[in-house]
């Protein structure tokens, strides 16, 4: 079994040298700190910024430079800042290469919900609705089972949608389970050490190759 | 020229306010909001507001001041979870809500300042969001798709945060604090702009500005500002 840190590490694998990236809140931020050496990405952050840098020193912070979790950032000789509107023109237009973020659920056909449990208090979307529609690969970080054990991995997602069939990646802390390309059925990639075929598919219920 | 400079937050307000209008405030988060505008507009006391904006303020502060003293009837924003204000009120059913995905927001303002009714979008097919929406299909590189019809957004008054001006309401941001306030410089009937500096005419590059002076009608300097950080985060220094 993977820990959250090996889990953001095996995600960090898929980044491509060149790669715009945009990273989720929660266990997706972690990826920043397992970028291969000798890749090169660039970090976007939908309130505006391309090349986000690391967190400032205390006594350096700049109530004007956040990031969309709202925690102060730093800037890179590389970055650019830019309004609302050309942020989601370069997410919603297909100009990020990846996004990596959490999830409630997650369907074997792409489908994934992360932003809305009725009944409860509902406090919005914010960009992912954009970034599941636009960015060009989607890679869900999340527990393989939700705290009642019920599976996250389903034939169909129960909770409202944020995205349809949409999803590429699903990693867990058991296993990478991975498509081709939109439409078709996932596949299993990878199992975390110490975990079997048998054990996977007792704790998942959405279909996947094996 | 015209003059769009005002002493003050009440001052640039006076004459534009009615119960029951549209107000388009800008900011992410804390990030960006024109702080003294909303205490403005606090103190005037105007009332049944419909406010378009990304966030919702945290209690005692940028928009959860309004919400206080119940100003807000409706809010259409993407995110509004630091508030819990917001939540009693909006399960009390006491104010409306309408949660549009972020780039759509976004993109709404963009369209209603530059006279596009509606457009096109793939955020939100096949969600709560695409409910009761035009759906149409549109040939792609990657194939046929399926879009969803969004519409609009204009404001009677915008109110915005720059951080400079010139005398003719040429606008500098600065970093993350832009956001969505150009857009909703465009959006509004009125646009009203509070900023930290005012700098003689003639001291921007002509090349650097970022909202040109023609979308902003009142403009004024704001003293003071608190700046409020939400999410205070930080890295140790590696040790000597």
């Amino acid at each position: 079994m993977w820990t959250r840190d090996q889990q953001a590490a095996r995600a960090a694998k898929e980044l491509q040298d060149g790669f715009y990236v945009n990273l989720g809140i929660g266990m997706p931020t972690l990826v920043a700190n397992f970028i291969p050496e000798g890749v090169d990405v660039t970090l976007q952050s939908e309130n505006g910024m391309l090349g986000m840098g690391p967190f400032p020193f205390a006594g350096e912070e700049d109530p004007d430079l956040i990031n969309a979790g709202k925690q102060t950032i730093t800037e890179l000789d590389r970055t650019s800042y830019f309004s609302s509107a050309d942020s989601f023109a370069m997410i919603r237009g297909g100009h990020i290469d990846l996004s990596i973020l959490g999830a409630m659920e997650v369907a074997d056909n792409g489908d994934i919900a992360n932003w809305m449990i009725p009944g409860k208090m509902v406090k919005g979307m914010g960009g992912a609705m954009d970034l599941v529609a636009g960015v060009k690969k989607i890679i869900v970080l999340m527990e393989h089972n939700a705290k009642d054990g019920s599976a996250k991995f389903k034939t169909a997602c129960i909770l409202p949608l944020t995205g349809k069939g949409v999803v590429d990646m699903v990693i867990s802390e058991l296993a990478v389970l991975a498509r081709p390309a939109k439409g078709a059925p996932f596949r299993l990639i990878e199992l975390a050490p110490g975990i079997d075929l048998d054990m996977l598919k007792a704790r998942t219920e959405g279909h996947f190759e094996a | 020229m015209a003059n769009k400079l005002y002493p003050d937050a009440k001052a640039a307000l006076d004459g534009l306010l009615f119960d029951g209008m549209t107000i388009m405030s800008g900011g992410f988060g804390l990030c960006g909001i024109p702080e003294k505008l909303i205490a403005a507009l606090r103190d005037a006391g105007v009332k049944g507001l419909t406010v378009i904006s990304n966030n919702a303020g945290v209690d005692g502060f940028g928009l959860g001041q309004l919400l206080e003293t119940r100003q807000i009837a409706k809010m259409i924003s993407s995110y509004v979870g630091e508030n819990k204000e917001f939540e009693r009120q909006y399960l009390a059913g006491e104010l409306q809500l309408e949660f549009n995905p972020q780039g759509t927001l976004a993109e709404r303002i963009r369209a209603g300042g530059a006279g596009i009714p509606g457009f096109y979008t793939k955020t939100g097919v096949g969600t709560l969001v695409a409910e009761g929406k035009e759906h149409k299909d549109f040939a792609t590189a990657s194939g046929t798709e399926t879009y969803i019809l969004e519409t609009g957004l204009v404001a009677d008054v915008s109110i915005v945060k720059a951080w400079k001006a010139d005398p003719y309401g040429n606008l500098i941001f600065r970093k993350t604090s832009r956001n969505f306030n150009p857009m909703m410089a465009t959006a509004g009937k009125v646009t009203v702009v509070e900023v930290e500096e005012l700098v003689p005419t003639g001291t921007f590059d002509p090349d650097h500005i970022h909202t040109p002076g023609v979308f902003v009608q009142r403009l004024f300097v704001g003293r003071d500002y608190e700046k409020r950080i939400e999410q205070r985060t930080v890295r140790q220094r590696e040790p000597a």
